[in-house]
C-alpha cells in the first residue's frame, strides 16, 4: 500500500471572515502575504520531511479561496520535484475542463516529471462546482471537454515523433510537439478522482487509477462500480494499485493526543463547505434529468454537504456536523494512538475490499506545524510497516 | 378546451424534431422566448392570438426541442429560426424577442429580413456597450436566486420560488432552460461582440422595448441598442421589470399592435 500526505495549505486566519462564503467571493485582503509565505514554505517542510519518512507527496489545488492556498499545483509539485528526493509527487488534480490549454498542462507534467527524475503521479479531476466562477469555465458539457483534453494531454506526452495537429471539439492545436519528453515512458501514470458512482465507467475503461476523495465507507460503492466495469473485459482481478482512498489521519502518543489532533484537522469539515449557493450548482455542472430526479427526491437542488456513513450504510451525520468519533465510525478518520491508528485502517480496508493507495490528510484545518510533524513521524515510525506488512500479506492472501 | 390541451406540435427544422406552440389568426407573428424558456400559458400568447397567428417555438435546448451536440451558439439558433420560417413559408413576419429571444431575433433580422415586416425587441440582451469592468448586463450565474428574481421582475410574485411545486418534468424542464442558457451565454456573457457593428443591416421598422423596473439591463442600453439600427424606435413600459411580456401582457401586445399599425401605414 502507498501512503500519501496531503495538505490543501489552508489559511484559517481568514476563516473568520465570512459565514456566507470563504470561497469564490472572499476578498484577499484578508490574505496577509507575510503569513501565507510562511504557511507555504512551512507546508513545503512538512512534504520534505515525508520525503524523509518515507511518505508519498499529494498536493491538490482550488481557487479564490481561503481554504486552500495552492492556486495552481504545478508551481507546488516543481519546487517538490527540486527540494525532495525519493518518493512520488502526486498531483490530483489539475482541473483539465477548467484549463484552457492542455498543451500546456502536457508541458507542465513533462517539466515536473523530469526534474524530479520520473517521480510524477498525474492527476487530472472535474473539480467541485464552486471552481467553475473563478475558472471562468463554461460548467456545461464538462465531461467530454475534460476527456478531450485527457486525451490531447496523454498524446503530447507519448508522441516522440515531432508535430501532431488537433482539430477537436473543444480544443485545436496546428503543431503540437512537446519539449522535454517526460521522464517516465511513455508518460507518468494517470489518476482521475471521482465520488460518483456514473462517472466511474469512463475512468476505469480508460485504465487510470481511481482517486476518491472523503467519502468514507461510501467509497466501497465507487470500489466496486470499477471492479464491475474492469471485469466486463479482465479475466484477472482487478489490482489494487488502481483504486486510492482517502481519508484524514491523526496520530498522537495516547488516544488523548490523537484524538486532539483528528479534532484540529476536521476543521477542515466544518469550512470546506461554507460557500454561497449561488456556486454550488452552476447550470449544466449535473444534467437536467439527475437534477430534476435529485430536487423530487430530496426537495433540493445542487452540490449539498454530504452524509456520513457507517460500516453498515447507516447514517450518521452531515460532514460538517461530524465530530472525530462520528468521522472515526464513518471511516473519514484514523485517530488515535498508533495501534488504534492501525487497526482503524485495517478494519477499514477490509470493509471496503482494500485499495492500494492511502491519501491521509495529515495537515487540515488548524493543526499547527508541531502537530502535524510529530503526527506524521508517529505514523511512518508506528504505523506504516505494520500496514505494509498486512497490505502484502492480504494481496498474497488474494492472489 | 382543457388547459393541458395545448396547441403543441411537433415539427423538425433543419434535421432536428423542435416543439412549436401555435394559435390565434391573422398574419404570422413569431415569439421567441427569454432564458427561462417557452411557456405555452403566457397570457402574452393570448393577446397576440387576437391579430396575429402566433408562433412561439421553444428554442433548441429547451422545453423538449431537440439540441444536437454541434449547435452552441445563438448564431446556430438564428439560422434554425431562418429555417423554421422558410419550411413554414412564412411571410410578412411580425418577429418578436423577448431578452435571449430578443438577442437570437437580432442575429436574425441582421442575416436576413426577407421574409420579416418588422422586429419588436423587449429587453433584449446580446450586444456590449460599455468598457471591459462596465456591466452592461447583470450576470444571472453569479448572483443569488433571490436576488436575480429581484431584478428580473417588478412583482415578486412572478419570480419562480416554490421548486418542490414542480412536477419531474417541469424541474426538467428548467434545468434545461438553465443548462443551455449557459451553453450559449455563458462567455462573452449574453452577447456576440460583433453584433453590435451589424446592427445597421436591420433597416426594417424596429421596436425595442423596455420595462421600467428592469435590473438586468438598463433604459440606457436599450436605447443604444435601439440606436444601432436606422429604422427603430424606443418604448418604456411602465411597471414592469425585464419581461415586460410577463407583468404587462396586454399593454406589451397593445405597443406592438400601435407599432405594427404605425409601420403598415408608413409602408402604405
Amino acid at each position: 500500500m502507498r501512503i500519501y500526505h496531503m495538505t490543501e495549505q489552508p489559511y484559517p486566519d481568514a476563516w473568520d471572515k465570512s459565514t456566507e462564503s470563504l470561497r469564490v467571493t472572499l476578498p484577499n485582503k484578508y490574505c496577509d502575504p507575510e503569513i501565507a509565505a510562511d504557511l507555504y514554505h512551512r507546508f513545503i517542510d512538512e512534504w520534505m520531511l515525508c520525503d524523509e519518512l518515507g511518505i508519498h507527496l499529494f498536493v491538490n489545488e482550488h481557487h479564490s479561496t481561503a481554504t486552500c492556498l495552492t492556486a495552481c499545483l504545478s508551481l507546488t509539485m516543481a519546487i517538490l520535484a527540486r527540494v525532495t528526493k525519493r518518493v512520488r509527487i502526486l498531483g490530483l488534480g489539475t482541473p483539465i475542463a477548467n484549463r484552457s490549454d492542455p498543451v500546456r498542462v502536457a508541458e507542465e507534467m513533462a517539466m515536473i516529471d523530469v526534474i524530479s527524475r520520473g517521480r510524477l503521479d498525474m492527476g487530472f479531476v472535474k473539480g467541485v462546482p464552486y471552481e467553475i466562477v473563478p475558472a471562468n469555465s463554461k460548467p456545461v458539457r464538462m465531461t467530454e471537454r475534460f476527456w478531450e483534453a485527457h486525451d490531447l494531454i496523454v498524446k503530447a506526452l507519448s508522441t516522440r515523433s515531432g508535430p501532431f495537429s488537433w482539430e477537436g471539439e473543444h480544443f485545436h492545436y496546428r503543431s503540437v510537439n512537446i519539449w522535454p519528453q517526460p521522464y517516465q515512458q511513455p508518460h507518468p501514470p494517470v489518476w482521475v478522482s471521482s465520488n460518483s458512482v456514473p462517472s466511474i465507467r469512463a475512468i476505469a475503461e480508460h485504465g487510470a487509477i481511481l482517486g476518491t476523495v472523503m467519502m468514507g465507507y461510501k467509497v466501497k460503492d465507487l470500489f466496486g462500480e470499477y471492479r464491475r466495469v474492469w471485469h466486463e473485459t479482465n479475466q484477472k482481478p482487478l489490482p489494487l494499485d488502481r483504486l486510492c482512498n482517502c481519508s484524514f489521519v491523526a496520530v498522537g502518543d495516547t488516544e488523548g493526543e490523537g484524538m486532539r489532533r483528528g479534532d484540529e484537522v476536521m476543521a477542515y469539515m466544518r469550512t470546506n463547505a461554507i460557500v454561497a449557493d449561488q456556486f454550488r450548482n452552476p447550470p449544466g455542472y449535473v444534467s437536467a434529468g439527475a437534477q430534476a430526479r435529485m430536487l423530487k427526491q430530496t426537495g433540493k437542488v445542487g452540490f449539498q454537504d454530504h452524509s456520513l456513513f457507517d460500516q453498515n450504510g447507516k447514517r450518521i451525520c452531515s460532514f460538517p456536523e461530524a465530530k472525530p468519533k462520528d468521522a472515526i465510525a464513518g471511516g473519514l478518520l484514523f485517530a488515535g494512538n498508533p495501534d488504534q491508528v492501525y487497526q482503524q485502517i485495517v478494519q477499514f480496508y477490509e470493509a471496503v475490499g482494500g485499495f492500494g493507495h492511502l491519501q491521509m490528510m495529515a495537515q487540515a484545518g488548524t493543526m499547527n506545524h508541531e502537530d502535524t510533524t510529530d503526527s506524521l513521524r508517529l505514523f511512518a515510525k508506528e504505523v506504516m510497516p505494520r500496514l505494509g506488512e498486512y497490505a502484502a500479506s492480504r494481496r498474497i492472501a488474494a492472489e | 378546451m382543457p388547459e393541458t390541451d395545448l396547441p403543441v406540435r411537433s415539427l423538425t427544422v433543419s434535421g432536428m424534431s423542435a416543439e412549436v406552440y401555435e394559435l390565434g389568426s391573422g398574419p404570422p407573428l413569431l415569439f421567441l422566448h427569454p432564458h427561462t424558456g417557452s411557456d405555452p400559458r403566457a397570457a402574452v400568447l393570448q393577446h397576440l392570438a387576437r391579430h396575429w397567428t402566433v408562433i412561439a417555438p421553444s428554442h433548441p435546448g429547451f422545453g423538449r426541442t431537440e439540441l444536437p451536440a454541434w449547435m452552441k451558439t445563438v448564431d446556430d439558433l438564428s439560422y434554425f429560426y431562418l429555417d423554421l420560417m422558410e419550411m413554414l413559408d412564412l411571410r410578412n413576419v411580425t418577429l418578436v424577442g423577448a431578452s435571449l429571444g430578443g438577442w437570437i431575433a437580432a442575429e436574425i433580422a441582421v442575416k436576413s429580413a426577407e421574409r420579416l415586416s418588422r422586429l419588436v425587441l423587449a429587453d433584449p440582451v446580446g450586444i456590449r456597450l460599455g468598457g471591459p469592468e462596465a456591466t452592461d448586463i447583470f450576470d444571472i450565474f453569479v448572483a443569488a436566486q433571490k436576488d436575480v428574481d429581484k431584478r428580473l421582475y417588478r412583482d415578486p410574485k412572478f419570480a419562480l420560488t416554490d421548486l418542490s411545486a414542480l412536477s419531474e418534468e417541469e424541474a426538467f424542464i428548467m434545468f434545461r432552460s438553465r443548462e443551455s442558457t449557459a451553453l450559449f451565454g455563458w462567455s462573452p456573457y449574453m452577447h456576440n461582440p460583433n453584433l453590435r457593428h451589424w446592427l445597421h443591416r436591420i433597416r426594417i421598422p424596429a421596436l425595442v422595448l423596455h420595462g421600467e423596473n428592469d435590473g438586468i439591463t438598463s433604459a440606457e442600453y436599450a436605447r443604444a441598442f435601439a440606436a444601432q439600427m436606422p429604422s427603430a424606435k424606443f418604448q418604456t413600459i411602465e411597471e414592469s421589470g425585464h419581461f415586460p411580456h410577463i407583468e404587462e401582457p396586454a399593454r406589451f401586445a397593445e405597443c406592438i399592435l400601435h407599432f405594427a399599425k404605425q409601420s403598415d401605414s408608413i409602408a402604405a
